[in-house]
């Protein structure tokens, strides 16, 4: 294994372990807009497919390119604004000492 | 490295910060709002980055590429409902799923069909297209099953599981193989196809119930596939988001299979209810005592304190809003009225706590199991919409029973346990649930909508 490589596992171990201690602590009531989330942001692969679709490596690549890019970018703009829809509607009750409706 | 170069990992690095400090802000609703909106800044910033790239010479299918994704992502994103989460997120991994696929068979293809491709990278896209193709179908099935479009009951044939493996275990060899040796584009497609039928033959004996487990799985799934990607490609900021999401969807699992006290094996291999020959003890001989809107208005009335316990049945009849109209009214009488969440209730993790906020009941009225349910018997009532396994006794006392274990509401201690239903059919597992009988349980039958709207009607009325 190439030292490239070997690096690249390094930052994939420790980018997992800090994931895993930070969703654990995420409470069950923000679960679904956790999901949507991670979601979004692992649409992130849209980077490599905007290479793929620009990079002119023939036309079965590009094509393949372009629908790639189209997934995830559902993926980035969907996910986003339905993860913000969400966390819109979780508030707080109003305080005891506060205005009466 | 040239200055473009260091500039986009530079775009790549503060992403990446960028992504981790928005997860870490949904520890708190509160915070969660603003750390997202960091974390979509962080993709603006990396795609602006790459839109850099020397590699990219045209920009022509990427601009048709985002434009389209733009025009089809952002109804998914303002209009759909929150009844229908579950499956806009099981199609959301399919996107995703899509996305690392496609990119990981172009790289394959555009490098000779294999003939340039190393041993190192070859397992990176090897990983990349297994996880993605089966998260693809798996996806794909779970979003047919939860939008209806599929039975949602686990359809099961013999020698299901077998086959399954079977499908896994070819892909599994054409994998190794292609490793030893990358330049052998059949068996790179044939394995990728394999991958694709061992998805939807994974998620299409898994009924309802266990979506929550599933979407959970196809989610790391996802990520995996995407920091595959980032492997293949050699780059950072893929592998750093795949990691988070495939953490995410991976403690989701944990929590998930952990609430309906099963194994992954036993969730995905198990077929769980698929024997309706495996329900525990029948009800025969034991009566249920049904109650009438008129008397359990009353007891709603004056109860001091109401645990309302949401389960799916409360999503498909959308009675969310009714729920909160019912719980304003007992909070007018001076009552105080709180939400027993269990994990799995709903077909995905926090189904329920995103229809309840949706409704508009404050968030610190939701409370997971383990705060909840000591509370029980000090309640009057206890509120049953649409739930039924995760309030069934049983998981406590019966071993035959294939819930045993499960945690679950202590609905039992209430004074007064009333239960919205529409019929005595049983839940999802296909069991019997003793509570429905016991004397301090009353049935209120009829849609959970329909009977909430007329419980408020009787109370206003009193």
């Amino acid at each position: 294994m190439h030292g490239a490589s070997l690096l690249q596992l390094y930052v994939f171990l420790l980018a997992g372990f800090v994931g895993f201690f930070t969703i654990t602590r995420v409470p069950a009531l923000l679960h679904t807009p956790l999901m949507s989330a991670t979601n979004a942001i692992s649409a992130i692969s849209l980077v490599g497919s905007l290479v793929l679709a620009g990079a002119e490596r023939g036309r079965l690549a590009s094509v393949l390119g372009f629908v790639a890019v189209t997934s995830a970018t559902i993926n980035v703009v969907g996910g986003f604004i339905i993860t913000d829809r969400m966390l819109r509607m979780f508030r707080r009750a109003p305080r005891p000492g506060g205005e009466r409706r | 490295m040239t200055p473009r170069a260091a500039l986009i990992e530079a775009a790549y690095l503060l992403a990446s910060i960028l992504f981790i400090l928005g997860l870490r802000s949904l520890t708190h609703p509160d915070r969660a709002r603003r750390g997202m909106q960091l974390a979509a800044l962080g993709m603006l910033v990396a795609i602006v980055g790459t839109l850099l790239h020397q590699d990219i010479v045209s920009y022509r299918w990427i601009v048709a590429g985002l434009a389209l994704g733009a025009v089809i992502g952002y109804p998914l994103g303002v209009y759909v409902p929150m009844t229908a989460m579950p499956q806009r997120i099981a199609i959301s991994h399919m996107f995703g799923a899509v996305a690392a696929t496609l990119v990981g068979v172009a790289e394959y293809h555009t490098l000779g069909d294999g003939a340039q491709v190393g041993r190192v990278e070859m397992a990176a896209l090897g990983f990349e297209v297994l996880f993605g193709a089966l998260t693809i179908t798996g996806s794909f099935m779970a979003f047919g099953k939860l939008q209806e479009l599929l039975p949602s009951r686990p359809v099961t044939f013999p020698g299901q599981n077998v086959v399954s493996l079977a499908i896994f275990a070819a892909a599994v060899a054409l994998f190794a193989s292609l490793v030893a040796d990358p330049a052998r584009p059949a068996a790179f497609y044939a394995m990728v196809a394999l991958a694709l039928a061992f998805g939807g033959s994974l998620v299409l004996p898994i009924g309802g119930a266990d979506m929550p487990v599933v979407i959970s799985l196809l989610n790391s799934y996802a990520g995996l596939a995407s920091a595959a990607t980032g492997f293949a490609i050699g780059n950072d900021v893929l592998i750093i988001a795949g990691a988070l999401d495939g953490a995410s969807g991976f403690v989701l699992s944990i929590i998930m299979s952990r609430a309906m006290n099963r194994s992954f094996t036993n969730v995905l291999f198990g077929a769980f209810g698929s024997p309706p020959a495996a329900a525990g003890k029948t009800a025969e001989g034991l009566t249920v005592h049904a109650i009438t809107p008129e008397d359990a208005a009353i007891q709603l009335a004056f109860a001091r304190l109401v645990i309302v316990v949401p389960g799916y049945g409360m999503a498909v009849a959308q009675a969310q809003h009714q729920v909160r109209e019912l719980a304003q009214l007992v909070e007018k009488n001076g009552g105080t009225v709180l939400y027993a969440i269990h994990p799995v209730a709903g077909r995905m993790p926090g189904h329920m706590n995103v229809l309840l906020a949706e409704a508009d009941i404050p968030y610190d009225k939701l409370k997971e199991m383990d705060d909840v349910n000591d509370q029980f018997k000090n309640a009057d009532v206890a509120l049953v919409v649409g739930a039924n396994d995760v309030v069934n006794p049983a998981a406590r006392t019966d071993r035959s029973s294939p819930i045993y274990g499960m945690p679950i509401l202590n609905v039992d201690e209430a004074k007064q346990v009333i239960v919205l239903k529409r019929s005595m059919r049983p839940g999802f597992a296909g069991i019997e649930n003793e509570l429905f009988y016991r004397d301090n349980t009353a049935m209120l039958f009829g849609d959970a909508k329909a009977s909430l709207a007329r419980l408020v009607q009787e109370i206003k009325q009193l």
